[in-house]
């Protein structure tokens, strides 16, 4: 009591051992499974989607959103704690776990087919969240990390990521050129191929550039694409090796279902957000208003703060726990993992979205990011202000 | 002359060119460019430029 003073409490970090949630949502697949052999109903192998696409966007409408920063004080120190290292790392081995169970069940589990697709589409929403995992790691500048989540992008065949992301969708990010910034008018399902491709396309030509100045060949083993996908190719080999033919069409389609759900987070995050182009002719820098952002809690929570995409984009290197929250940046009206469900119905979408571009942008919409074929109908409809 | 290259973009700055639309002059030495800088291409810190043994 001898130290007791009238200074202010220290703070403490309220979400500190919630972000340990993070590792355990990645065993939701097999948690589904235990609670079917415990019940017998089928319905729990659908565990994981039903978590995902219904039960967290009630969280976040019940439990709101949480606008607090840490102190400027405590962010170095924040930012330094290994613990918050460890979740993220922790989370690799849950992943893996329901990857290799997930497939094992589906080959050998004697399922019937409502209950393989239950565990099809669980396996592949781990896989899919993963990629964030891959994401908060390839961001960090050690060696350890960066292998770390080449790892965790194995199973959803995503490798290429762990370049495209950081060197072609932060440099090119809300300009038409960037794959993965979606468009004023464009569906999900047009989004789709055009991010898979352009992203693939861009991460190779990424490393062809550097390896050539290297002087070395694009299929050179230094090269990263190729480095992450034999991660891939020497797992799935692995996995039918040992559980049979039945293995890979399982590995392939969850795979792909959980690149997917990458992909339409991409899609919500910069949708119709453009840079202005300078008098040279190159992009503003990006800023806070170049994201759509959320501070819904539950959502936050298990993508690791992802949803603060606006600090995320200024500061790239900045860790999951110091992610800030910022006045006046896009915001949805609910988090990432409601919104994903809204852009799975285009039209439903386009009614809640489009007019909040349109306000953001002041009514200017030639300022907007728009798609191609609609640019002209769009900017007679607004108008294109000062035009 | 020396070459700074971003680790998470892998933009380079280079002392020799400076970034004049930025107000940083050609010739300005990496210790004098402010800690306040940040890459232009994706926003990391200064701190996560790492020196570049080229030409």
């Amino acid at each position: 009591m001898t130290t007791a003073t009238l200074s202010a409490p220290a703070w403490t970090d309220k979400k500190r051992y919630l972000w340990l949630l993070g590792i355990v949502v990645m065993g939701l697949p097999l948690y589904g499974y235990g609670l079917y052999l415990w019940t017998g109903l089928s319905l729990f192998f659908w565990t994981t989607p039903v978590i995902v696409y219904t039960l967290i966007p009630l969280f976040d409408r019940l439990i709101g959103e949480d606008e607090s920063n840490p102190p400027d004080g405590v962010m170095a120190a924040l930012a330094q704690e290994k613990y918050y290292r460890y979740v993220v790392y922790a989370a690799i081995p849950a992943q893996y776990l329901s990857f290799i169970g997930g497939t094992y069940l589906a080959v050998r589990g004697d399922l019937v087919w409502y209950q393989w697709l239950g565990l099809l589409v669980s396996v592949g929403m781990t896989s899919g969240l993963a990629i964030n995992v891959g994401h908060e790691l390839g961001h960090q500048t050690s060696k350890l990390e960066r292998w770390l989540a080449k790892i965790a992008l194995a199973p959803v065949m995503y490798g290429h990521f762990y370049v495209e992301h950081n060197r072609g969708h932060h440099v090119r990010v809300a300009t038409p050129e960037d794959p993965a910034t979606s468009r004023f008018g464009e569906s999900f399902y047009e989004f789709l191929p055009r991010c898979v491709y352009g992203s693939i396309k861009s991460a190779w030509e990424i490393e062809k550039q550097r390896l050539e100045k290297q002087g070395k060949s694009v299929w050179s083993i230094e090269n990263d694409n190729l480095q992450a996908w034999a991660i891939t190719v020497a797992l799935f080999a692995a996995m039918t090796a040992w559980l049979g033919w039945w293995a890979l069409p399982f590995m392939i389609v969850q795979g792909a279902y959980g690149g997917s759900l990458l992909e339409v987070v991409n899609y919500l995050e910069h949708y119709g957000l453009r840079r202005q182009k300078k008098a040279d002719g190159s992009y503003e820098r990006c800023q806070p208003h170049h994201s759509w952002n959320s501070n819904h809690t539950a959502t936050n929570i298990f993508l690791y703060h992802l949803q603060r995409h606006s600090d995320h984009h200024a500061n790239p290197t900045r860790s999951f726990q110091t992610l800030r929250n910022f006045e006046g940046v896009p915001r949805l009206p609910n988090g990432y993992a409601g919104m994903i469900v809204v852009a799975y119905i285009p039209w439903l979408w386009f009614r809640v979205m489009d007019p909040k571009v349109v306000q953001h942008f002041g009514g200017d919409m030639s300022k907007a990011n728009i798609k191609p074929s609609i640019r002209d109908r769009i900017l007679a409809k607004y108008g294109s202000a000062t035009a | 002359m020396k070459k700074w290259r971003c680790l998470v973009c892998d933009f380079v700055y280079d002392e020799a060119k400076g970034v004049p639309e930025e107000g940083i002059a050609p010739g300005t030495r990496w210790e004098d460019v402010p800690d306040s800088w940040t890459c232009p291409d994706c926003g990391a810190a200064k701190s996560d430029f790492v020196m570049e043994e080229i030409d």
